[in-house]
């Protein structure tokens, strides 16, 4: 589901060049829950916003879901990544003045699909969210923000998720809810890429995928 | 849920923002609408002023004219025609012309249409002793007024003589104690008297009046007369030398004198008052025009002014609403919202707030405007403002503009927004 190749990306700031990611190779198939950890600045959410077809690579191949997304013009990677592509992230990036259930049913947005109301309210109760439907995010705790976060990242049935982070503001409770769902969407045939420090995350994933200094560590 | 959902929901999110927006849009169209209605109010009252001192013209006009038409009845002939070498200083000690023409010009003057004169009248005076009655009176023979060939029947002037009758002045039928009926002789021939004159206190009452053709036949003058009387129409009065220069052009050998008169007098005060009124009305007219021009120019500096302050003002609202919004932005974009979608969420508000602002600002500057225009005008409360200050153009004009407004000045925003790469937001911790 997701391959990437040789994937390199370069930075250049004003301090320099950063090598970012130094000819990673990676792999998750369907179904596959697959957990990256390694120190900060390895290049992790380098990695993953690639993969999310938001960053282009400076050399390698990126397949997502069977396509090379990169080869797309603009509009259409962007209908590609609404359809395909969940994503979490560990501030939750949840739009302020919209209501949990507007910002579950955010994706709307970009492909429109009817069936998404019904599916907004079976989210709703699925992450225990049904008596926050009307609230905004500056009323909820930070498990709730997470959990609506997730929602909204499963609306419109993505083959990936990629999550950077997302346990890392969380309580022990919340995020065990959010690996649960994590790996749930792994086991109904969804591909999980995430970044994650958490321990937790190895009783979940199905592989660890260690980084260092934009490489990927032997096994 | 849809992008203008999402605008609308940001708009109330964000109050401020929008409030500080819409404020300049409102300050910017009223502005526009106010200038607009203080325009249309002056133009309006310019009609009013105009309207009222043309009608109060038209009233003394026609007013004088009436007095002009009553005043010309008592003037009487005012133009004598005179043969041209009728030395005036024995004209006027003798009453009368002591040379001839022929009976014969008056009938070339009436063909001729002249527009100057009307009412001609030929005479043959003379002043003669009178052998019966052994005494100085002045004849006059007259046979009543040619009308003009062409020119519509005007009422005479003067009754003529019929043959066989004699009309007397006061002091001869008071002299000779005659009446009407009477008969009388006259130079051995026999005549009628048809009519005695009251006092007139001029030469009149020493005068004779028979028919034409008699006096040619006592004076010995046949065919001969030695004035013409007419009466110088309304459109010549006090232009002399144009009577003159069209009757001598026709009777070459002739000369025409003006009497002036009381009546010819205030006549010409008369005219002059209309003259006045019709430059009054002119110079009116003229200031108006310059006041409006004033107002115009200030108009054409302040409505751009401020315009141009709110475009750059509402510019940099949404430039700091589209950076506040950077990770609403990145996030949208990694749900995969295309480029249009964000561009047409900022633009949006910017039409909302045009809308709202449009419709507010055009409420503000109309009432506004009405009041200041009222002002400035000097009218009273209770005097209204002229009717038909409202009109659909300059709603739709405000209501077109202030959107156009917003949405230009948010444009370059944003296209920031749409060009900002959501990579870089969504990896900051
Ligand atoms: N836009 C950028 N310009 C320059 N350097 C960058 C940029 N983005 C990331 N980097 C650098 O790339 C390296 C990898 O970053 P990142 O992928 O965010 O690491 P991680 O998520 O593993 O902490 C870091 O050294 C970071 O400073
Ligand atoms: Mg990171």
């Amino acid at each position: 589901m997701i391959a990437v190749e040789n994937l390199r990306k370069r930075f250049s700031g004003p301090s320099g060049v950063v090598q970012a990611l130094d000819g990673v190779s990676l792999q998750v198939g369907e179904g596959e829950f697959v957990a990256v950890q390694g120190p900060s600045g390895c290049g992790k959410t380098t990695l993953l916003l690639i993969v999310g077809t938001l960053l282009h690579p400076t050399e390698g191949k990126v397949c997502v879901g069977g396509a090379n997304p990169y080869e797309l013009p603009l509009d259409a990677r962007a209908r590609f990544r609404a359809q395909t592509i969940g994503f979490v992230f560990q501030q939750f990036h949840l739009i302020p003045y919209l209501t949990v259930r507007e910002n579950i049913l955010a994706p709307q947005l970009a492909v429109s699909d009817p069936a998404a109301l019904q599916r907004a309210d079976d989210l709703l109760r699925r992450f225990q969210l049904a008596d926050r439907a009307r609230h905004t995010p500056d009323t909820l705790s930070t498990g709730e923000r997470q959990r609506t976060a997730l929602a909204r990242a499963f609306l419109n049935r993505p083959k990936v998720l990629l999550a950077d982070e997302p346990t890392g503001n969380l309580d022990a409770d919340n995020a065990e809810i959010v690996l649960r769902g994590l790996a749930d969407f792994a086991r109904d045939g969804g591909a999980v890429l995430l970044v994650t420090h958490d321990a937790r995350a190895a009783q979940y994933a199905h592989r660890i995928v260690r980084m260092k200094n934009g490489k990927v560590l032997p096994d | 849920m849809n992008i203008f959902h999402l605008a609308v929901k940001e708009i109330l999110h964000r109050k401020l923002n929008f409030a500080l927006g819409l404020l300049s849009i409102i300050a910017a169209i009223g502005v526009f609408v106010g200038a607009l209605t203080l325009l249309k109010i002056h133009d309006l009252r310019t009609h009013q002023i105009l309207e009222a001192k043309e009608t109060e013209t038209r009233m003394r006009m026609a007013a004088l004219e009436d007095e002009m038409r009553k005043a010309m009845l008592n003037l009487g002939f005012n133009i004598v025609i005179l043969p041209k070498d009728v030395n005036l200083t024995d004209w006027h000690a003798d009453d009368y012309a002591a040379k001839y023409m022929p009976e014969d010009y008056i009938e070339k003057l009436a063909k001729c249409h002249l527009i100057t004169v009307q009412h001609l009248l030929p005479s043959l005076q003379q002043k003669i002793k009178w052998p019966e009655q052994k005494r100085t009176v002045l004849l006059v023979g007259t046979r009543g007024e040619v009308p003009h060939l062409g020119a519509g029947p005007k009422k005479p002037m003067v009754e003529p003589v019929p043959q066989g009758a004699i009309v007397l002045g006061f002091e001869i039928h008071q002299d000779l104690g005659l009446k009407v009926g009477d008969k009388v002789t006259l130079m051995g021939r026999e005549f009628t008297v048809h009519k005695c004159h009251d006092r007139r206190g001029n030469k009149d009452d020493i005068t004779v009046w028979i028919h034409l053709s008699e006096a040619q036949e006592l004076l010995n003058k046949k065919g001969l007369i030695n004035a013409i009387l007419a009466l110088e129409c309304q459109c010549a009065w006090a232009n002399l030398p144009k009577v003159r220069e069209e009757i001598t052009k026709i009777l070459p050998d002739t000369q025409v004198i003006e009497r002036a008169s009381e009546a010819l007098a205030r006549a010409e005060a008369r005219i002059k008052v209309g003259e006045e009124a019709v430059r009054s009305v002119e110079q009116e007219r003229q200031n108006r025009l310059r006041l409006r021009t004033e107002r115009e120019q200030f108009a054409a500096v302040l409505v751009p002014t401020v315009m141009i302050a709110s475009a750059l003002w509402i510019g940099f609202l949404a430039f700091g609403n589209v950076r506040e919004r950077r990770v609403e932005i990145g996030i949208l974009r990694a749900l995969g919202l295309r480029s249009r979608q964000v561009l047409l969420l900022f633009l949006s508000k910017a039409v909302v707030m045009g809308l709202v602002g449009g419709a507010i600002g055009y409420g503000i500057g109309y009432y506004g405007g009405g009041l200041v225009g009222r002002s400035l005008e000097h009218l009273g409360t209770s005097e209204s403002v002229p009717p038909g200050l409202f009109d659909w153009k300059t709603l739709a004009l405000a209501m077109g503009l202030a959107p156009l407004l917003s949405a230009v000045a948010s444009w370059i925003p944003a296209v920031l927004a749409v060009q900002q790469d959501p990579a870089e937001v969504l990896r900051e911790e």
